[in-house]
């Protein structure tokens, strides 16, 4: 480690409590290009705690770009200004020496901020709740082949499949609409047998919960898909609306 | 139907509300275009298709209840969509990002369309309602020679041009995000509809643009 270091400054969101009010706080580091964004922030927080300060408080568990816990607006972009990848999964080596970064929290009315860089974005969880699972018993593994899948379309569930929760999508959206993560949640099982059974109640019942919980409307300013460390496409967001018509056409929930 | 005023009144319902009438109002402009571009010919030919027009009244009174119904609902779900899409964010970013990330024309929808809607006011004003109600150019059919002198005024011809470029950059976004939102986004087929939509909006202000500048720099605004 005899890499030359990087000299940031860094305005960092600090805020006590959900109703107290936030600023930014100023920061100056000197730190190794090959560090990461999230070890960036370790560094400052084991500065701040020798000084018996409070540590900046942020989310992260895998850092390894899977597991969706952390993210950051970072220059206004969440996870960055690199595509395709999660805030943990950002290096140093990406920012210029004397570069000033700005770092926010997610911000959206379905996301209140908890403290400093930590929001709740359980309202995610309530809308996968509404539906976003398959309840018929499945059984236990069947032989290979018994139910037939087009490789095709096993490939585009997947893809669909691979959104990690991360909630970039609504961070980024100018209206904070989930409709990247529900499209992409709906999609992995509207394109598989499994998912079949439940089809319409599914996409009836999660765009309910998704317009209650105060997320916006899709505008298709397609910044979600820009933003998602999956690249999770915008066509999900097309088939969820069709699930959705043939829903209505199709379903018996008068009541929904 | 307490389930279809739900569906219509959902994110995703709204939205179809917006696509279908944006739909139906580019479909409108296909044929005000035509029928416009009429003018490069003359006064002769410009003049018997309005008074062609004039004479299926009755019908043309019907579409233009249609149209402005379509017009009311595009309207009024784009506000409600942009306020209530606004309240979903109450605490903005101090570092913006969106222009690395989408394009200016996708944002902008709600100020396009506004300035659209004050255009649709003034061009109402000054176009449709003489040509219904002045009587030397309703009765005497001197369409053309309206036409010429409302383009006589410089700041109503610039204005002109301004708002239908606009009406452009409404449009660049508005064609493509429409079937986006049918869900008619398909890889074989969405690239052409999305250079469909560029090549359209682009025409249309062009070809729209092109009647005021023809009257007041070569017509000589005579
Ligand atoms: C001839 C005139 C117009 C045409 C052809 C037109 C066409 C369209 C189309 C095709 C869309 C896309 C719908 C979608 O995203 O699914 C759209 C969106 C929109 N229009 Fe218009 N429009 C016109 C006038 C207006 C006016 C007068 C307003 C006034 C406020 C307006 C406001 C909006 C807004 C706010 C959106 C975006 C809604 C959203 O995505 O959140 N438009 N328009
Ligand atoms: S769609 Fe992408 S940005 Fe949205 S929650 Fe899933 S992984 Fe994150
Ligand atoms: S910490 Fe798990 S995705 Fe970043």
């Amino acid at each position: 480690m005899n890499e030359k270091k990087i000299n940031l400054t860094l305005k960092i969101w600090r805020q006590v409590s959900p109703k107290s009010p936030g600023n930014f706080s100023e920061y100056k580091i000197a730190v190794s290009p090959d560090s990461s964004f999230l070890e960036m922030l370790d560094e400052i927080n084991n500065d701040l705690e020798s000084r018996s300060l409070e540590p900046i408080a942020f989310e992260s568990d895998c850092r390894e770009g899977i597991c969706g816990t952390c993210g950051l607006v970072i220059n206004g972009e969440p996870h960055g200004p690199l595509r395709k990848i999660a805030t943990c999964q950002l290096h140093m080596r990406n920012f210029k020496d004397g570069d000033t970064i700005y770092v926010e929290p997610f911000r959206a009315k379905a996301f209140p901020l908890v403290k400093d860089l930590i929001v709740d974005r359980s309202a995610m969880d309530r809308i996968m709740e509404a539906g976003g699972f398959i309840s018929v018993n499945t059984g236990s593994i069947p032989d290979a082949n018994a139910i037939q899948v087009p490789k095709d379309i096993a490939s585009e569930a997947m893809d669909a499949a691979s959104c990690i929760g991360c909630g970039a999508c609504v961070a980024s959206c100018k209206n904070a609409s989930a409709m990247l993560f529900v499209s992409a949640k709906v999609s992995q099982f509207a394109l598989l047998p499994q998912g079949q059974t439940e089809r319409y109640n599914r996409v009836e019942a999660m765009v309910k919960k998704m317009d209650e919980l105060g997320f916006g409307a899709c505008s298709n300013t397609y910044a979600c898909e820009a933003e998602c460390p999956k690249g999770i496409s915008v066509k999900n967001i097309a088939r969820m609306n069709r699930e959705y018509f043939m829903a209505k056409v199709k379903s018996d929930n008068v009541e929904v | 139907m307490g389930w279809l005023s739900r569906a219509l009144n959902s994110s995703i319902g709204k939205k179809f509300v917006m696509a279908l009438t944006g739909i139906c109002l580019i479909l409108f402009l296909v044929i005000h275009l035509i029928n416009n571009l009429t003018l490069f010919a003359g006064p002769e030919l410009f003049n018997s298709v309005v008074k062609g027009l004039d004479g299926i009244k009755p019908l043309i009174r019907v579409i233009e209840v249609i149209l402005a119904l379509i017009f009311i609902f595009h309207i009024y779900e784009g506000v409600r969509l942009w306020w209530e899409n606004k309240k979903a964010r109450p605490v903005n970013y101090t570092v913006n990002g969106s222009s690395k990330n989408s394009d200016i024309f996708s944002r902008t929808m709600i100020w396009t369309g506004s300035i659209v809607f004050i255009f649709l006011v003034i061009h109402l004003r000054t176009l449709w309602v003489t040509f219904n109600f002045d009587p030397t150019v309703h009765e005497g059919h001197r369409y053309y020679d309206a036409v010429v002198s409302a383009f006589q005024s410089p700041v109503y011809s610039l204005f002109y041009v301004v708002a239908v470029v606009i009406l452009g950059f409404h449009l660049n976004h508005g064609f493509q995000s429409a079937f986006q939102t049918f869900g008619w986004n398909h890889k074989k087929y969405f690239p052409f509809i999305q250079k469909l939509g560029m090549i359209y909006s682009t025409l249309t202000a062009l070809a729209f643009a092109s009647i005021p500048i023809y009257f007041l720099f070569f017509f000589g605004g005579k």
